[in-house]
């Protein structure tokens, strides 16, 4: 029940920033075309924790930062190899351990490998993820645990 | 409060495209494609997300209201989460097509078979 009232109040504030046009016809149609939605959405049963992950909204905002830190410095560090003469990069595939149960959590961690340049997830088993990655030491990184432990702790299972 | 804005923007903006150019050049230069993913994602990361930072600013400094910022918020946020799901889709694509990444240790062995010099 929260979950459907929270996508419908989502969905108004939605259409009112988009539209910030405050005549009648306008908020009518979007009050029909929100309900329209809000019907459409519960009769094909999507709105769900994995669907519409309420719990994880101020969890995100503490995870998110960091995670920004960590993509400028990678990205800067990718740079680098890119412009670099002799292009510095060692190529390897290892698997790295995902401590997350959950398939959501899991998703969030390698979306979250692959969006940091010089780390690409490739495929993903029960408890462990296929990383491909430009240098050694950015699977160094990854081994240690670091994210992994952000993750776990934002979709709150650890 | 203008000026500084306006600069902080263009400062935004001239960074966006020389990751963008990076990511172009790096997608050039790499040897092969699971090396060119991550040039790319440095165009899709860093490029992407200080030209909408810049376009933000772009809409404080003309005082468009809201609506744009919301729309720019939107974007990045979208980006976020289809451009790795994609490149992830892309790479298990490849290696079920049996693409073999080359690695360090087994590019070396390749060259010295083939007596490239590198």
């Amino acid at each position: 029940m929260i979950h459907k009232l929270s996508v419908g109040i989502f969905l108004i504030c939605l259409w009112l920033l988009l539209s910030w046009h405050f005549t009648p016809l306008l908020l009518g149609l979007g009050l029909v075309s929100t309900l329209l939605v809000l019907y459409l959405s519960i009769r094909m049963e999507i709105i769900d924790r994995e669907g519409h992950p309420l719990h994880l909204t101020l969890s995100t905002l503490r995870y998110l930062p960091w995670l920004i830190v960590k993509i400028v410095q990678a990205n800067l560090d990718v740079t680098w190899r890119i412009l670099h003469p002799r292009m510095p990069i060692d190529p390897t595939q290892e698997k790295v351990k995902c401590s997350q149960k959950s398939d959501l959590g899991k998703v969030i961690y390698a979306n979250s490998i692959t969006l940091t340049p010089g780390t690409l997830s490739m495929s993903i088993d029960a408890d462990t993820i296929e990383v491909h990655s430009l240098t050694s030491t950015a699977i160094e990184e990854l081994r240690q645990n670091t994210m992994d432990r952000k993750v776990t702790q934002m979709v709150g299972e650890d | 409060m203008q000026s500084v804005l306006v600069i902080l923007e263009w400062i935004c903006l001239l960074g966006g495209s020389f990751f963008l150019l990076v990511g172009g050049i790096g997608i050039l230069r790499f040897p092969d494609l699971f090396t060119r993913f991550h040039a790319t994602s440095v165009s899709d990361t860093m490029g992407a997300g200080l030209i909408l930072t810049g376009l933000m600013i772009e809409t404080l400094v003309q005082q468009h209201g809201f609506t744009p910022l919301v729309k720019l918020l939107m974007i990045a946020v979208f980006l976020m989460i289809t451009s790795p799901s994609a490149t992830h889709a892309l790479a298990k694509a490849a290696i079920h097509g049996g693409v073999k990444p080359r690695l360090a240790d087994r590019a070396k062995a390749q060259d010295d078979e083939n007596g490239a010099d590198r």
